[in-house]
């Protein structure tokens, strides 16, 4: 467990994901090409129709990839690097997700299934943004208060369903779905406060986080990039160690992996989940703090967006490593930063970004039906983290 | 009806599980086949009955060439099998779950169960099992949900039954009526392929042994054979089937239980007033059925029960209302039951399998940091002294042998400093050799002077190691008798029959 995972990232470890996203752009394709109007004008000439089929697959991904990475038009004469734009874009999507995803990611490993990431998200993006344009502090200390804020309360939201497990039994899946509605709505009502209406404005909308509480851009103000995706980074870095390099984490994974030998042990089963659940928590609520700090500014009834749900997703494709999470996070966010281009480049809507996340997480869930069609034997599965949540 | 395997060959990658392998039961005849966990019993019978398809080799019945390749062939060619795990639906009266598969339904779709009815009548009538149709299975003792697959197997006109390890759930007596059976059946002319480690069994039942080691027959040999003869035959090598044992001073009490007293969630009484007192050097079996409130016993000793009540004194201190893990800093060693679910963490490597209860401790953590080169040092030193076979410390535990795992328990446990052994099913499933291994540890551990308290549901190993035996039933301690007893008085105790 401890050499192995330097020592052999092995190829084997993204097969899985990897044939998964493939299979998922497939039919993405296949979908691209039937709901295109001007390829289906040519259905009754099968030569025609894929020629036809291939060019509007063909544009549609490359639109995609020219919204996400780099798009050469958008290069100026002065600024050659402006066609990276669509890359700081990405970043700027993936950045929250990330942290929603190890947050989704961590509990994953202790065998915790936390749907309620975006709940978490939500109590982030209050805390951080109340201090963001409440308080009137020097920079630095500013944006270290906001952030703070959000991990105490994306930590204590989750936490409390780490507690009601280890008190109650109750179900971790259940508490957090409902602990994700009371979220919502309490935001939605905090909104209509006083103190959370921007003032002069009658629709729900929090006042702007003050200029001293945003993080710092790091390409220029041409570019949304901020200092979010480090934050990102460095606690990929940081869940990385807590799983493989620390005493909690070995608990933690000990839990997650065999609950009645990890008792037997002496491991105190309900302190690890409460504190899973609270840090795992926390990640979600840093995720909050990145997305309104770092490019929303303000709150609204939709400010989580679908991050926290997203965060299952990723954390699964991730195979709830931190790396794994990572890449994937960046890949989703790349989907979502590209999908807006292709709509408006091609005739195909955005809505098959979606498709193709929903498929990925089919294949991944499904894994025999990727072993039927890349004909595979030994295929290693992270099904079976979807599966385990609904069984502790 | 006979059976002959010719050239039976299969492997699983490189490990080769049977390498032609040639056997011919006769009709009318009791058949061991005798071989240690992994020798390839089971996969050359999963071969017969069709379950798993042979690389090569030919199944003849009555001489005739056939074509198995599921059960239903099997059955069809008349060989039956009765599986390790009962395939068996609890809330299913016995005549429903033999009809599972081949229902009939009557007027208006409703199931029909009469003739099957009769059916069971006349077969529990002629080989006397017992059993009533109408009996829900999960009222029933093991012993007799056995007979029902038994009857099933019969029912579908088997002439060949397979019984695959079929003691490994039962009681000695239901060990003994079992036999009885098998010999009623052998005298109506039905063959029985008896797949066991057992070597007393074999030696009550069997007309003829087949040794199976590693995939090969390594010989056959007669039931007059010596239990030694027949287990150095199966390891390959000579082995102690009885440990030796010294004798030497027993010391003060290390752990006295008073009045211990343990309910499940509903309050019902699982274990009720159990006194018993085991001192330093002795070991104190405690015998007795599966299910008559060992296993709570074991588990409280290092407070794995929830509603428990009495005292436990370990060297004067009170066990009840510590943390697990500090009844385990206190002295006290736990092997538990069951080494694959409570014992060990599958998906977690062999090295940190054997810190779990240490983990945070120096030299393995220093604060919250662990350090994991210490972690492999530690667990290579381990191997060695524990004899654990494997080829990495950083493998997964699922890739050991049971005996491997247990040894990795073994050694978990016995690292830490000891007052208290608790052995919980120490040896269960495991191969003559490991068992070996395990004894000889048991037998260190009282040697050096600490107490030993042994659950055990094996009457040879309950004579084999203890000093005295304490015998359980139904929640309570029946009787303490010294270790002289027979294994005959011993196992009409754990019937619950107390006037010897």
């Amino acid at each position: 467990m401890y050499k192995p995972t330097i020592k052999r990232p092995s190829l084997r470890a993204v097969k899985l994901p990897g044939l998964a996203f493939l299979l998922a752009m497939f039919f993405g394709g296949l979908l691209i090409i039937f709901s295109d109007s001007n390829t289906l004008k040519h259905i009754s000439h099968p030569l025609a129709f894929i020629k036809a089929g291939g060019v509007a697959v063909w544009q549609s991904y490359l639109a995609l990839f020219e919204g996400s990475v780099y798009n050469p038009s958008l290069a100026t004469p002065h600024d050659s690097i402006l066609a990276w734009y669509p890359l700081s874009e990405t970043l700027v999507s993936a950045a929250p997700l990330i942290l929603a995803g190890l947050s989704v990611a961590l509990a994953f490993r202790a065998g915790l299934f936390n749907i309620g990431a975006q709940g978490q998200f939500i109590f982030g993006s209050i805390a951080a943004s109340f201090v963001g344009f409440h308080f009137q502090l020097p920079i630095g200390l500013h944006i270290l208060a906001a952030v703070l804020a959000a991990i105490v309360a994306g930590g204590i939201w989750g936490g409390l369903v780490g507690l009601l497990k280890a008190r109650t039994g109750a179900h971790e899946v259940i508490v957090t779905i409902m602990l994700n509605y009371v979220a919502l709505y309490f935001l939605v009502w905090l909104l209509g406060t006083t103190s959370f209406l921007r003032p002069g404005r009658r629709d729900p909308i929090s006042p702007d986080v003050l200029h001293s509480a945003r993080m710092p851009l790091l390409a220029g103000s041409n570019y949304r990039v901020n200092f979010g995706i480090f934050i990102a980074l460095a606690a990929a870095i940081f869940v990385w160690w807590l799983l493989s390099r620390s005493t909690w984490g070995f608990r933690f994974r000990a839990v997650g992996a065999n609950t009645a030998a990890a008792k037997t042990a002496g491991i105190s089963v309900p302190f690890v989940m409460t504190s899973v659940m609270a840090i795992s928590g926390a990640l979600a609520g840093l995720g909050g703090a990145v997305h309104v700090l770092g490019s929303d500014f303000s709150l609204t009834s939709g400010t989580a967006g679908n991050f926290g749900f997203d965060a299952i997703t990723v954390a699964l494709l991730g195979r709830a490593k931190p790396m794994g999470t990572v890449f994937a996070s960046i890949l989703f966010g790349a989907l979502r930063a590209g999908g807006g281009t292709m709509q408006a480049n091609t005739n195909t809507p955005i809505d098959i970004v979606l498709v193709i996340q929903a498929l990925v997480i089919l294949f991944i869930a499904a894994p025999s039906v990727v072993k039927w069609v890349f004909r595979l034997k030994n295929l290693k599965s992270t099904g079976e983290l979807a599966a385990k949540g609904w069984n502790g | 009806m006979s059976l002959e395997l010719r050239g039976i060959t299969k492997s699983f990658g490189a490990l080769v599980a049977n390498d032609s392998i040639d056997l011919r039961v006769e009709t009318g005849e009791i058949h061991a086949i005798l071989g240690e966990n992994g020798a390839g019993k089971s996969t050359l019978m999963n071969i017969v009955y069709g379950l798993v398809a042979p690389d090569s080799g030919e199944i003849l019945v009555d001489d005739v060439l056939k074509n198995i390749k599921e059960p239903s062939d099997a059955l069809a060619s008349g060989i039956g099998m009765v599986h390790q795990h009962f395939m068996l639906v609890p809330v299913f009266t016995v005549a429903e779950n033999i009809v599972l598969g081949h229902e009939k339904s009557g007027f208006g779709g409703r199931l029909e169960l009469s003739a099957a009815r009769a059916r069971i009548k006349e077969v529990s009538d002629r080989f006397n099992f017992n059993v009533n149709p109408d009996d829900l299975i999960e009222g029933l003792p093991v012993g007799v949900q056995q007979r029902v697959e038994i009857i099933r197997a019969l029912i579908y006109d088997a002439k060949v039954l397979i019984l695959d390890e079929p003691t490994a759930v039962l009681t000695p007596q239901e060990t003994d009526d079992l036999l009885k059976i098998m010999r009623e059946l052998k005298s109506q002319g039905t063959s029985i392929i008896f797949i066991t480690h057992k070597l007393r069994e074999v030696k009550a039942v069997a007309d003829r042994i087949t040794i199976i080691r590693r995939g090969k027959v390594v010989g056959n040999a007669s039931p007059d054979a010596s239990q030694d003869e027949l287990a150095s035959l199966m390891v390959g090598r000579d082995v102690e089937l009885v440990p030796e044992k010294f004798s030497h001073t027993i010391g003060k009490p290390i752990l006295t239980v008073k009045d211990l007293t343990i309910r499940d969630i509903t309050g019902r009484a699982l274990v009720r007033n159990v006194n018993f007192e085991v001192k330093a050097g002795e070991i104190l079996a405690i015998a007795g059925v599966q299910g008559n409130g060992q296993s709570e016993v074991a588990r409280a000793m290092v407070n794995l029960e929830e509603f428990v009540a009495g005292s436990i004194l370990l060297g004067g201190d009170e066990v009840i209302g510590m943390s697990v893990r500090e009844s385990l800093h206190h002295g006290i060693a736990f092997i538990p039951e069951s080494r694959e679910l409570d014992g060990l963490i599958a998906s977690m490597s062999i090295a940190e399998n054997l810190i779990l209860d240490v983990h945070d401790q120096p030299p393995y953590a220093k604060g919250i940091q662990m350090y994991p080169n210490i972690v492999l040092s530690e667990s290579e030193k381990r191997k060695v002294e524990f004899d654990i076979r494997l080829q990495s410390v950083t493998d997964p535990i699922s890739s050991l042998s049971g005996g491997n795992k247990q040894k990795v328990v073994l050694a978990r446990e016995l690292s830490r400093p000891v007052k208290l052994l608790v052995a919980s099913q120490p040896t269960r499933g495991l191969d003559v050799g490991s068992i070996e291994f395990v004894h000889k540890r048991i037998l260190e551990e009282r040697d050096a002077g600490r107490a030993v308290l042994l659950f055990s549901t094996e009457l040879d190993e309950v004579l084999a190691l203890a000093d005295r035996i304490a015998v359980m039933f139904r929640g309570e301690i029946l009787a303490i008798v010294a270790s002289g007893v027979t294994a005959q008085e011993l196992g009409l105790l754990m019937a619950g029959v107390v006037n010897v």
